[in-house]
């Protein structure tokens, strides 16, 4: 699929020979800028299984829970919610700790109490 | 704090592991010195604050052991597979000048998708886990405090695991880490869409404990056929990790350009890296530079690889450098060993002192550089205006955009291609949805909070990075591979007292032979490997080769284990001559002024030596003030006596190198039984030396003192100066 092309530098920069070198740096980084404002929205309105492990490591969990953990949930779906958004509101609805609501959800237990809670939600944050 | 002559002990380090708490965060750069500071005697204007405890370069002895510290932070890569022998090198290498501690990961590593845990061994890199940081990072604070200076401690958060890593880098307080979303794209061959997703978050948690981000467009040129050919998109490649760090909430002073000089010699080098190297620093002059020794062009020779280095620090010094890396002249061979690590930093301090200032003495011609460095920045500005036409980023990828060997805008056509959904972690990244919420702090991105809350960690009190309590530490999970198992070979030898050669791993046994055969290179391989065999040596491996000429001769270095350890209670050591300070000879020299007459004994015509234990321009005893007659050579012993006796000299200084019928033996007796027939014995200070003389021989023919190989003039001197106040202290007079 790539192309190849000989070095037609001379023709194809006309239209910059005429700017001055701030001018230059100035496009260079505008150019820059217009590659990656997609990539950061894409960041912004997305996760992945590596982020939301991040995030219950964060909270407090070991490397082993987060890992079961995010695995059933990207399994069910539920990735989307927050994985930590998961653990938290498991450990309010069953009046358990943050802990004690880990170690059951990485356990296999309370998944499908989670299922009822989140079920049919699914609207994208990148639409809001 | 560790004293200095006290061995880092591993053991000490690994415990209480799980409640160590790193003692700072954040990177740290060199303090630097004002231009003009003075270091015994030479201005320096490019030096930072110097180091409690460190070694100067081989030359430091001649300018009263200086050692100053150029200002870039100096990087060491370091990492052997076995953390507890790397934190031995690391000492070593923050001695030398080493503040940046990089460690390599293991093979593979980037792509397990979660946290290793213990201390498994690992292949050309080390398992990134909490417990080999903890006890680095640990490792590190003795050194750090022992040299007087923050060493920075660096690894990757790269891969498919890098929100974690991240984690787990600020929990931990490394403090520096490659992160470039287009490393994992391009060379790491990981989904594009998951390694820019992970990389937001990543980078957002590195920036909030002040972590130094590395980027990783260096590697276009290692990879690329015609490394030179790639500069418009390397330019392209930091533009686009910069851009996007800094709109995920980096700060551009803690980001460093990874950059190296593209090409070598044969190649008209500097014509190319130097205008690469200016553009670069023009356009991103709000960043920071790690500047990259050249690894494309290093085979196994390690002066080339040295050559190389010195003239890519010349660019550095010549443009600037924030951080100067170095590279083990042996990467090309072997994992590096010891001596290497520690020779690249030689050459990095050697070079980065010796241009203190250069900038001040040569001009860059602009008119000369002008025109090729914004026919640069526009080839770069054009790449990027295709990459926009092409769709964006990730279409630019799909077609091969990217590490093609021509200079675009011209197309080889055999770039990198990696498409958008492929690669391993395709499909993983899922949208958040509009009730997602990840109750932690330092977040990027979308986070529907309850509105009721202040912040988003709220329900769980404070995240790990505020609240340590929160960190599950994990020791070991493998009873087979982990630390506790493999130093106990080490802790044996030391008990034991048992010492062995070694490259990186204690004890490993590796020791290498230099040879030249005078043959044509496969029968000098055949033959040097052959002469390892018959010298007892194990696994012998060629491992350079060089042809000085087809058939007259082959230059090889081998590498191979010595099958045995020596017990370290059983050596004996030469004792240490126990010399006179210099000043304290002049003194003495100035008060009671000393006359010798020195010559080479019989028919021997070796001058050589004596003259240096004489002359003042090799450090003879001249310098100290000593007076001497020079009798010649082929002196008969006689006259040594008589020409004493006329001059009235306080000793006579006898070389001997011929030995054949030990005419060298006979020849000491000889002057001592004259000296003591003339009378003169007593009021004479008699001193033989020769390449086999020793003191007990001489001492046995009735020489005062004999001198060997290696001698100088102030062992001479400072024997000269004790004898002669023994003597008078002997005879009553004072001395």
């Amino acid at each position: 699929m790539a192309i190849q092309r000989p070095d037609d530098f001379d023709r194809r920069s006309k239209h910059l020979q005429s700017l001055d070198d701030e001018q230059l740096d100035r496009l260079f980084w505008e150019l820059a800028g217009k590659i990656v404002d997609p990539l950061v929205e894409l960041a912004r309105t997305h996760t992945s299984p590596s982020i939301e492990r991040s995030v219950l490591l964060r909270m407090g969990m070991d490397s082993f829970q987060a890992g079961a953990i995010v695995s059933r949930a990207f399994e069910l779906g539920l990735l989307g919610k927050g994985v930590g958004h998961l653990v938290l509101r498991y450990s309010q609805s069953t009046g358990t700790s943050v802990e004690e609501a880990a170690k059951k959800l990485a356990e296999g237990q309370g998944w499908e109490e989670l299922m009822k809670v989140f079920k049919g939600r699914k609207q994208n944050a990148a639409t809001e | 704090m560790l004293p200095p002559n006290e061995k880092l002990r591993v053991e000490e380090i690994l415990k209480n592991l799980e409640k160590y708490t790193p003692r700072r965060k954040g990177w740290a750069w060199r303090k630097q010195l004002p231009a003009g500071t003075r270091v015994d005697g030479f201005n320096y204007n490019q030096i930072s604050e110097p180091l409690k405890n460190g070694i100067g370069l081989p030359a430091a002895h001649y300018f009263e052991n200086i050692d100053p510290q150029p200002d870039p932070v100096i990087t060491s890569e370091i990492a052997s597979g076995r953390f507890e022998d790397d934190i031995r090198r690391m000492r070593m290498a923050a001695w030398h000048g080493a503040d940046h501690i990089m460690v390599i990961r293991t093979l593979g590593q980037s792509h397990i998708d979660g946290l290793i845990e213990g201390t498994p061994e690992g292949i050309g890199g080390i398992p990134i886990t909490r417990k080999q940081l903890r006890a680095t990072r640990k490792a590190l604070d003795i050194i750090e405090e022992e040299v007087g200076r923050p060493i920075n401690f660096h690894s990757y958060v790269s891969g498919v695991a890098g929100p974690e890593i991240a984690v787990l880098f600020a929990e931990e307080g490394v403090n520096g880490a490659h992160q470039d979303p287009q490393y994992n794209v391009l060379y790491r061959g990981i989904n594009p869409i998951r390694s820019f997703v992970d990389a937001a978050v990543a980078k957002k948690i590195m920036a909030s404990v002040d972590m130094l981000q590395i980027d990783g467009a260096h590697n276009a040129n290692a990879s690329s056929k015609s490394a030179w050919k790639v500069m418009p998109e390397l330019l392209v490649q930091h533009a686009i990790n910069c851009a996007f760090s800094t709109r995920v909430g980096m700060k551009k002073d803690l980001i460093a350009l990874s950059t190296v000089p593209p090409v070598t010699a044969p190649a008209p080098e500097f014509r190319l890296n130097f205008i690469y190297a200016l553009t670069l620093r023009e356009l991103f002059k709000e960043y920071r530079f790690r500047a990259q020794m050249n690894t494309r062009y290093i085979e196994s020779d390690l002066l080339d690889a040295t050559r190389i280095h010195v003239l890519d620090t010349l660019i550095s010094r010549l443009t600037k450098a924030d951080i100067q890396s170095t590279i083990t002249p042996d990467e090309g061979r072997n994992v590096p060993w010891h001596i290497n690590s520690i020779r690249g930093i030689e050459t990095a301090k050697h070079t980065l002192l010796a241009l203190d200032g250069i900038k001040d003495l040569v001009k860059v011609n602009e008119e000369a550089v002008r025109p090729q460095i914004r026919e640069m920045k526009m080839r770069a500005i054009l790449m990027m205006e295709e990459i926009i036409e092409s769709g964006g980023y990730f279409e630019a990828v799909e077609q091969g955009f990217f590490v093609d060997n021509g200079q675009y805008p011209e197309r080889n056509g055999d770039g990198i291609t990696r498409l958008k959904e492929g690669g391993i972690g395709a499909g993983t990244v899922v949208a958040r949805e509009s009730d997602y919420y990840a109750p932690v702090c330092e977040h990027f991105g979308y986070n529907n909070m309850p509105g009721s809350l202040n912040r988003p960690d709220e329900p769980i009190g404070r995240c790990s990075l505020e609240d340590r309590s929160k960190i599950k530490y994990i020791d070991e999970l493998d009873e087979s591979d982990n630390v506790n198992l493999r130093i106990t070979t080490q802790l044996e030898d030391i008990k034991a007292g048992l010492i062995g050669p070694e490259v990186e791993w204690w004890g490993d046994g590796w020791v290498q032979l230099d040879l030249t055969i005078p043959d044509d290179p496969d029968h000098a391989e055949a033959a040097a490997l052959e002469i390892a065999r018959r010298m007892g040596l194990l696994e012998a491996t060629v491992i350079s080769k060089t042809v000085l000429h087809p058939v007259e001769g082959t230059y090889l270095e081998l590498k191979a284990r010595v099958p045995f350890k020596i017990e370290r209670e059983s050596l004996e050591l030469p004792k240490k001559p126990d010399l006179l300070e210099p000043e304290e000879i002049t003194g003495y020299l100035k008060e009671i002024p000393m006359k010798v007459v020195a010559g080479t004994v019989g028919n021997d015509e070796h001058s050589v030596g004596i003259r240096e234990i004489l002359d003042i321009k090799h450090g003879g005893i001249e310098k100290f003030g000593f007076k001497y007659t020079y009798l010649g050579t082929s002196v008969h012993p006689e006259k040594f006596i008589d020409a004493a006796i006329e001059t009235g000299a306080d000793a006579i200084l006898v070389s001997t190198i011929i030995t054949h019928n030990d005419v060298h033996v006979d020849n000491m007796k000889k002057i001592a039984e004259l000296s003591i027939e003339k009378g003169v014995r007593d009021r004479l200070i008699l001193v033989s030396g020769g390449t086999q003389i020793t003191n007990e021989l001489a001492v046995e023919c009735g020489m005062d003192a004999g001198f060997g190989r290696g001698t100088k003039g102030i062992n001479v001197a400072s024997f000269l100066v004790k004898k002669k106040r023994e003597m008078r202290e002997a005879d009553g007079s004072v001395s």
